[in-house]
């Protein structure tokens, strides 16, 4: 036991591999996202000034009107954005599902490309075109209405498609309904106004802005009470339970059962 | 036939077994009768030859019951340190986690505990019990049937017949009176009719679920889905749920160049304005899943997809029929309102529809 051999093998901790492998990772996250932020600030920084629509049509041109076309009357691969607002861009830039990383049944969600002034940018240019929905007031997003309202509303007019707790569900043909909790307040207003993707439209005639405003409440209400009950299991419904319930409450029953059967050795 | 070895005990030579005899005539032959494998060998645990494993699962067993002495101290003392707070959600949720963790540490300890103990230290010597005979001794039948002759005798009940027959006449009449109160417990009039009909009717306006605001037609831009049930509705007192089960519309507004409507429901709808009713055609979910831009509507239930651009027609899934559409136009007012009732009834089928 006092060869060197030993004594070099017994000093590295049998820990040591996975530490250098996690540290490996993180090197190499660390210093991608540190490229990829660095492109991202690398894009022309936008002056707030009068000429935030010219802006906002050079990051147009560079960034969105391969799809859209270049006078936005949209294309093959992307409709229109004539009317469409200055909230629309908000909505599809904000969240990042805007510019698309590839075609299919709906852009998802991800890492958001610009900063907020380019977002802006492109808003204003958006809205220059033909007039559309803009940023709402503030206090109609602030999450101070009624919750109990609110409710309801979600219930009659969202539940259907987005659960009852917010956690999202499957549409027809690939599509599916965004979980709606742990969105900012804003993207939840400009989706019931903008209508995105194949979400209807909610207008204010529909839902007065008070109405939004007790909805975006109610999230609030689910994303800061957690279930009571213990695991929600991603609160999807009867068929994540049940599978769960088949698969791990059975499972422990049959090998209970085995167990009691078997015979000791 | 030889006699099974003693070891495996006395029970185990059954008398049935060495008293089989062929049918006259039988070809079988007594050494083609099925031999009797008798039990394997006993094979004895580890706890039974070795004591010090013995020692061991003594401990085992002592352990399980020890932790479920720990789970209901810990059910206790968790209850009294998290307290339910008034209001505060995440404290339930605490209180409830830890003492189900303590009392199921508590009720599980006692069980495994209890089954290691019998798998494991008690005797596992196998012995087979024999049934008693479930036929009666002749003495034990004879004297039942003599209670009944006796009770017979006594009671008259064969030679009184006027007695018996009108006992009887008694017993058939009895429940008569059920069968008039349970038959009345359903409606009067036939419950096809209330299936066929809902509230709207000409002139009712189109009101938003659940506030019931009219609805004007200007107010449903394109894209837009509105959730709709009929004016009055909301005042109404009894069978408010029942009268909305049956009435509860969505209301769509596509591109006036993406409707197909045939030539009978050209006037149904209104600039591009349809209203369909909410309740699937398969088993009655409410269908409101509606895709702006492909016009389908999903049923969560059961994945039937419908197509609004073309009357609703079902692209998909188990639902039989189209949605009904209802008709609708604007009154002078701007308001949408209905032109009648559905043309056919809403949701499922049932055994008295026509269509």
């Amino acid at each position: 036991m006092t060869s060197p051999k030993h004594q070099r093998r017994g000093r590295r901790h049998p820990l040591a591999g996975i530490a250098l492998l996690v540290l490996g990772l993180f090197v190499t996250g660390g210093a991608y996202s540190a490229t990829t932020a660095g492109i991202a600030s690398a894009q022309e920084a936008p002056v707030p000034s009068a000429s935030l629509v010219e802006d906002g049509e050079r990051l147009f041109l560079a960034n969105c009107a391969s799809c859209h076309g270049t006078n936005s009357e949209g294309t093959e691969a992307g409709p229109s954005l004539i009317g469409v607002g200055a909230l629309s861009v908000e909505f599809q830039v904000g969240t990042g599902r805007m510019p698309m990383a590839a075609s299919g049944p709906q852009a998802e969600k991800k890492p958001v490309q610009f900063t907020q002034p380019q977002i802006d940018a492109m808003g204003a240019y958006v809205q220059a075109l033909a007039p559309g929905p803009t940023l709402p007031d503030p206090r109609y997003y602030a999450g101070d209405g009624d919750a109990a309202v609110g409710a309801e509303l979600f219930r009659i007019n969202c539940a259907m498609c987005h659960n009852v707790a917010g956690a999202g569900g499957a549409l027809t043909e690939g599509k599916w309904a965004p979980a709606v909790v742990d969105v900012e307040p804003i993207h939840v207003y400009a989706a019931m106004v903008t209508g995105p993707q194949n979400m209807p439209v909610f207008s204010d005639m529909n839902l007065s802005p008070e109405d939004k405003n007790d909805i975006i409440t109610y999230l609030q209400y689910v994303e800061n009470n957690p279930s009571v009950g213990g695991f929600s299991l991603g609160s999807i419904g009867p068929v994540a339970e049940g599978l769960f319930v088949w698969i791990i409450g059975l499972g422990v029953l049959i090998a209970i059962t085995i167990w009691l059967t078997a015979k000791a050795h | 036939m030889a006699k099974e070895p003693e070891e495996h005990g006395d029970a185990y030579e059954s008398d049935a077994y060495e008293s089989y005899e062929p049918e006259p005539g039988s070809a079988l032959e007594r050494s083609d009768a099925p031999q009797n494998p008798g039990l394997p060998d006993e094979e004895h645990r580890i706890t039974d030859k070795d004591p010090k494993a013995a020692r061991t699962a003594e401990r085992r067993i002592a352990m399980f019951f020890g932790l479920s002495v720990v789970g209901s101290i810990f059910a206790t003392v968790a209850y009294v340190i998290f307290p339910i707070i008034p209001g505060d959600m995440t404290s339930v949720r605490l209180n409830n986690g830890l003492i189900g963790l303590g009392i199921t540490l508590g009720l599980l300890g006692i069980g495994f505990g209890a089954v290691y103990w019998a798998k494991n230290l008690m005797s596992d010597e196998e012995m087979i019990e024999e049934r008693h005979p479930t036929r009666g001794d002749d003495d034990t039948r004879e004297k039942a049937s003599q209670i009944f002759t006796d009770a017979n005798k006594e009671s008259g009940f064969t030679r009184r017949s006027l007695v018996r027959n009108s006992l009887i006449g008694a017993l058939l009449a009895t429940p008569i009176p059920a069968v008039v109160l349970f038959r009345d417990l359903a409606p009067a009039a036939s419950p096809t009719e209330k299936m066929k009909q809902t509230m709207w009717d000409q002139g009712v306006r189109l009101t938003r679920d659940p506030s019931g605001e009219p609805i004007r037609a200007a107010d449903v831009t394109i894209g837009s889905a509105f959730h709709v049930i009929p004016e009055g509705l909301k005042e109404t007192k009894s069978g408010k749920l029942e009268e909305k089960a049956k009435a509860a519309v969505l209301l769509m507004r596509l591109p006036i160049e993406d409707l197909n409507a045939s030539e009978e429901r050209r006037d149904w709808s209104y600039q591009g304005i349809v209203a369909y009713s909410k309740i699937c055609t398969h088993v009655g979910c409410p269908v409101a899943l509606y895709e702006q831009h492909t016009h389908h509507l999903l049923c969560p239930c059961h994945q039937s997809q419908f197509d609004v651009s073309n009357e609703c027609e079902v692209i998909f899934g188990p639902a039989a029929r189209p949605l009904p559409q209802l008709p609708i136009t604007v009154d002078e007012a701007g308001y949408l309102v209905a032109q009648s009732d559905f043309t056919e009834p809403v949701g499922p089928s049932f055994w008295e529809r026509e269509l």
